[in-house]
């Protein structure tokens, strides 16, 4: 499958482990990636809160340049990205008269633009079920986050208060899903720099639920959720008052290491809290919710 | 040649006083066919009265205008006085130079000379008068009740106490409806089944009742006072007439655990059953979805315990067709489901339950015996969270609207659950409470200062399960303004009524409208409360918004009166403001081309298709034929017919634009 | 010369306009005596073929009132009103009618007032654009082809 592929900063910045592990699986996986030509910021920072002409301007241009490039799938990572072109997408596919202003402001034609898919869009079951050959089987919470969930109807997942769909990629990939109850809570990302002991509080929260239903991993799929539960993991122990060494991979780190791939090639020594499972899980009782 | 009378009111100084009414008068004297042309200070007075009856009299008038205040107000007055006489009455018409003259100009010629063209333009419409006569519509005495819960008990109960003969139709195995699921009810507290099972054998027993259980609506035909409806009987697999009610088919039945639907699946039922113990009529069916004979061939375990021979395998539904005169719609309600709460955990978690499932759990006659049990474990809860307003008041659910029961019903299971739990805990958390009604807003009080339950005003964000509780997650906004959590044993969710599953489908068949949230609609929401758009047609209960039981009691009650009101004569007599199609004479019989436009646009589905016929029987053509019966006269048909073919009495198309060619 | 007294025919409904003009009597309102009402039962009933006819009669403005949306005495016939209006609308265009001398509103029972105002509105608005003696003159130029209504 031919995808154009929008990284959007984190992807080359503080996840660029995200953007390694991708592109290694994509090949396996029969995805074909072309990254939209000089893209630019998506407006996910400061942008949609202060300026609503620049918020839509910003990932309008992103789709301008994808549509001009030929892309008709463009795969969007980062899940505040994707959050922001897909309310782009949407606000502007309904009101037209607003398109031809934002497509004044971006000097660039915009028709119908491409559709946007996110990570759990483009992966599907069997395609990772029929290529993995070492199963990663250990016990992970799948944690959505709120970019692939909110507003309920932007979401492309069927069930938006309990999503399932990272649950069965996982599950193709050997791992065993807990059940649990803070799939979509709040990480803190949006306090993620004003308000640090807040996120120690909220990611704290995310973190204990997933550690009490017995996870050996915390498996994301959005560069916000991975800073908060990783690299401000010695604030949250602080917080706390112990320590944890939960791991958080990206999904598809997690694919990457099922598919037989170099932890290295993945990314895996970026992190901040070591990525280490104990060699032999122990086998545990599933919990239903 | 028209034989016109003029009658110019002067109202007092109403008239008078801003407009020369001799001045009219005297205009009106000249206007071709006017005959007689007078004014008088209050032509609604008796000597006004008697002013216009002797010129009729007299002066052999065909038509009369009375120029005097709105129609809206005397045209009765003066179309009645003309009937004295033996003028028709439809040959009367009113100018209106009051209201729209008098009162809203100042004196002058201006005004004047608007009065005379008022009654210019009356004249020349009056001269296009036909006598028109009331239409008459026999009515079969018979009412049809659609759905046996407390309103169709009702409803029927008052009109077969009347002396007239009803015929109930049900579509579960028993009469009873949701009340009979009810523990106690709001605010009196007494038990649901002791006030309703008394009304239900009354039904069974009443001589003007016929009684359809198991039955639903196939389809219905006709108009006010003569419908024609085929119910069916669907199949019961069981005699009614040999069956003797013993239970021994029930007891024997080996499949035992299909989820009861009277006890909102909290327990289990067999596959041959009643509803419940005190079920009218107390004759079991066979649910043949989970019967393992139908399911699998073999089995016959009731037929060979069965005292009465009453077992019929191979009984087939049966199609009734009846004649009534009136239909009462009581169709009732549904509760949204947990499952529609995927905040609260998709109804996954067998201690998050509805309302209606509480109500189960706290009757005597519920699958715990009256004792609080959570369905999980069998373990009295210590902590009980109500949450009101579940998917109700909720735009983001597309349901704007109110359930207005449910703050009733939390204070009421929160008060039983406090009763039969001394030292058990229980929240509400509600946005507000609505607590309107007789005892109502006392009764809240009681549940919060004498029971202590512990309201919480706001909304609850989650549910989530651990370590064996429920975790509530919600806020205060009252006066923390701060995030709450509860580790509960058991949450109960006040979910929204909404209507019945097949509301839509159920309203075409009988042809009337429903609003946007698939609750049927009156026909006036202040003045016509139980009757339906369509004439003969009326409602009550839940199936038309949200109400508690007095009030859908009340409601039958007035949709009982309606069609006593109806039955009280052998004939229905409507004004003859119809619209007709015309016929004229071979060999187009009628200018109808029969595109059947009138037919999309009929807002009462009064349009019909009728053959003209040569005499020998052979089709010359299909045109439109107007249902008098049905026709309300508002004239859209004519509006739209391409040929000119529908006229409307007493505002035809010669009429109307002869008003305007006067001008 | 006296100034130019617009002739205004006004087509309303029985159960919403009609009764609105009641009211404004009733309230003892004042407004223009310029207009003429024809009472129908329902805006629904207003064949446009009325409008054309009430111009070619010499009226200068035209106004057409009924119930409002969703209050229809009979259900719909306001939106069949409305919606055969959108239509005819762009016949009149068609027909070189000054669209301007036609006014559709809903006024409820309930708006005396806003009857008033509305008369007083259209009269005046008329009154600028002067008498409509076009459309008659057409009408009688083109009478010895077609006849209209």
């Amino acid at each position: 499958m031919k995808l154009g592929l929008f990284p959007g900063c984190s992807l080359e910045g503080s996840s660029r482990e995200y953007l390694e592990s991708l592109t290694a699986i994509a090949p396996k996986l029969g995805l074909e990636l072309t990254e939209v030509p000089d893209w630019n910021c998506c407006g996910a920072t400061a942008a949609h809160s202060l300026n609503a002409k620049l918020a839509l301007a910003l990932p309008a241009r992103n789709l301008a340049l994808a549509e001009r490039a030929g892309i008709t799938d463009l795969l969007v990572p980062c899940s505040a990205c994707y959050a922001r072109l897909m309310a782009t997408h949407e606000e502007l596919d309904r009101d037209e008269e607003r398109k031809r202003e934002i497509a004044d402001i971006i000097e660039l034609p915009l028709q119908a633009g491409p559709k946007i898919v996110s990570i759990l869009d483009v992966l599907s079951t069997d395609g990772v079920a029929g290529r993995v050959s070492r199963p990663f089987a250990h016990r992970v919470a799948c944690y959505y986050g709120c970019y692939l969930t909110r507003p309920p109807k932007l979401s492309t997942l069927a069930r938006t208060e309990d999503p399932r769909e990272m649950d069965d990629l996982v599950r193709a990939a050997g791992a065993e899903p807990v059940a649990w109850a803070f799939k979509t809570e709040c990480c803190g990302a949006g306090l993620s720099i004003t308000r640090t002991d807040l996120v120690a509080e909220l990611a704290g929260r995310v973190l204990d639920d997933a550690e009490r239903r017995g996870a050996e991993a915390i498996v994301v799929a959005c560069p916000m959720c991975h800073t908060n539960l990783d690299l401000r993991r010695d604030a949250i122990d602080a917080h706390r008052g112990r320590r944890s060494r939960l791991p958080v991979l990206y999904l598809t780190q997690l694919i990457g290491l099922a598919l037989g791939l170099d932890e290295r090639a993945l990314g895996l020594h970026r992190h901040h809290v070591p990525v280490r499972f104990r060699p032999d899980p122990q086998p545990t009782v599933a919990q239903e919710i | 040649m028209s034989r016109i009378g003029v009658f110019i009111c002067h109202c007092g100084e109403n008239i008078g006083a801003t407009v020369d009414t001799a001045a009219v008068a005297a205009a009106s004297a000249d206007l071709p066919g006017v005959v007689h042309s007078v004014d008088y200070k209050y032509m609604c007075s008796d000597p006004g009265q008697n002013l216009i009856k002797d010129a009729i009299r007299e002066k052999k008038l065909s038509g009369v205008v009375v120029a005097a205040c709105s129609p809206r107000m005397h045209e009765p007055t003066f179309r009645r006085a003309c009937q004295e006489v033996g003028l028709n009455p439809y040959l009367c018409e009113m100018a209106n130079l009051r209201e729209h003259c008098s009162w809203v100009h100042e004196q002058g010629e201006a005004t004047t000379e608007k009065a005379a063209d008022l009654v210019r333009v009356m004249v020349e419409k009056v001269k296009r008068n036909r006598p028109l006569y009331p239409i008459n519509v026999p009515i079969t005495k018979t009412a049809l009740v659609l759905g046996g819960g407390i309103a169709g008990i009702q409803a029927a109960l008052d009109i077969a106490g009347a002396g007239h003969r009803v015929i109930l139709v049900e579509r579960e195995a028993s009469i009873g409806g949701h009340m009979a699921q009810l523990s106690e009810t709001f605010p009196t507290l007494d038990c649901s089944q002791c006030i309703l099972t008394p009304r239900m054998v009354e039904v069974a027993q009443h001589p003007n009742i016929t009684l359809y259980t198991y039955s639903e609506l196939e389809r219905v035909e006709g108009f006010i006072g003569n419908f024609r409806a085929v119910i069916r009987k669907k199949a019961r697999s069981v005699d009614e007439s040999a069956c003797t009610g013993c239970g021994a088919c029930i007891q024997k039945c080996p499949t035992k655990k299909i989820p009861s639907e009277f006890n909102a699946d909290l327990g289990p039922r067999t596959a041959i059953y009643v509803p419940f113990p005190q079920a009218v009529p107390n004759k079991p069916v066979i649910d043949r979805d989970h019967c393992t004979y139908y399911r699998t061939g073999k089995c016959k375990v009731c037929e060979k315990f069965c005292p009465a021979n009453a077992i019929r395998f191979d009984q087939e539904d049966l199609l009734v067709e009846v004649e009534v005169g009136a239909i009462v719609v009581t169709t009732g309600y549904q509760v949204a489901g947990a499952a529609e709460f995927g905040e609260y955990g998709y109804g996954e978690y067998p201690d998050v339950i509805t309302g209606l499932q509480f109500e189960r759990l706290a009757s005597a006659s519920g699958p715990t015996q009256g004792v609080i049990r959570r369905p999980s474990d069998g373990k009295v809860p210590e902590t009980v969270v109500f949450i009101a307003c579940a998917g109700s008041r909720d735009a983001a659910r597309g349901r704007d609207y109110c359930s207005k029961i449910c703050c009733m019903y939390t204070a009421k299971h929160a008060m039983l659950y406090r009763h039969k739990v001394h030292e058990g805990n229980a929240y509400v958390f509600y946005m507000d409470i609505r607590a309107g009604g007789k005892m109502y807003e006392e009764f809240v009080r009681r549940a919060i200062e004498q029971d202590r339950v512990r309201y919480v005003r706001g909304r609850v964000s989650r549910i989530f399960e651990r370590d064996g509780k429920l975790v509530v997650k919600g806020t205060d906004t009252l006066l923390a303004g701060r995030p709450v959590e509860i580790q509960a044993d058991l949450v109960v969710l006040a979910t929204a009524m909404i209507p019945q599953p097949d509301a839509e489908t159920f309203a075409q068949k009988l042809k009337i409208s429903y609003d946007e949230d698939r609750f049927l609609s009156e026909a006036h929401p202040k003045l016509r409360p139980v009757e339906m758009n369509t004439a003969g047609i009326y409602v009550a209960g839940a199936c038309q918004a949200p109400k508690d039981i007095p009030e859908t009691v009340a409601q039958a009650s007035g949709a009982a009166a309606k069609v006593s009101g109806l039955f009280s004569k052998d004939e229905l007599s409507r004004e003859p403001v119809v619209a007709v199609v015309n016929r004229c004479a071979p060999p187009d019989f009628s200018t109808c081309v029969g595109c059947f436009l009138c037919e999309s646009a009929c807002p009462y589905q009064a349009i019909e298709h009728e053959e003209i016929r040569a005499r020998d029987g052979s089709a010359i053509k299909t045109v439109a034929k107007v249902n008098q019966g049905v026709c309300q006269g508002c004239g859209t048909c004519v509006a739209l017919c391409r040929s000119k073919s529908i006229d409307l009495q007493g505002f035809t198309n010669e009429q109307v634009f002869s008003e305007i060619v006067i001008l | 010369m006296a100034e130019f007294e617009p002739k205004i025919v006004a087509f309303v409904c029985n159960w919403c306009t009609y009764a609105g003009a009641d009211l404004t009597g009733t309230s003892r309102i004042k407004y223009s005596p310029n207009v003429r009402m024809i009472r129908l039962p329902c805006t629904g009933r207003i064949d446009f073929m009325l409008l054309l006819q009430a111009f070619g009669q010499g009226a200068d403005g035209i106004v057409v009132s009924g119930c409002h949306p969703g209050d229809c005495h009979y259900t719909s016939g306001n939106f069949h009103a409305r919606r055969r209006w959108m239509l005819f609308r762009r016949l009149l265009e068609f027909l070189g009618v000054d669209l301007r001398r036609v006014h559709f509103a809903w006024v409820s029972a309930a708006e005396g007032a806003k009857w008033a105002e509305l008369v007083n509105q259209v009269v005046e608005d008329v009154r600028k654009l002067g008498p409509y003696r076009e459309f008659p003159r057409r009408l009688a130029a083109a009478d010895s082809r077609a006849e209209v209504a």
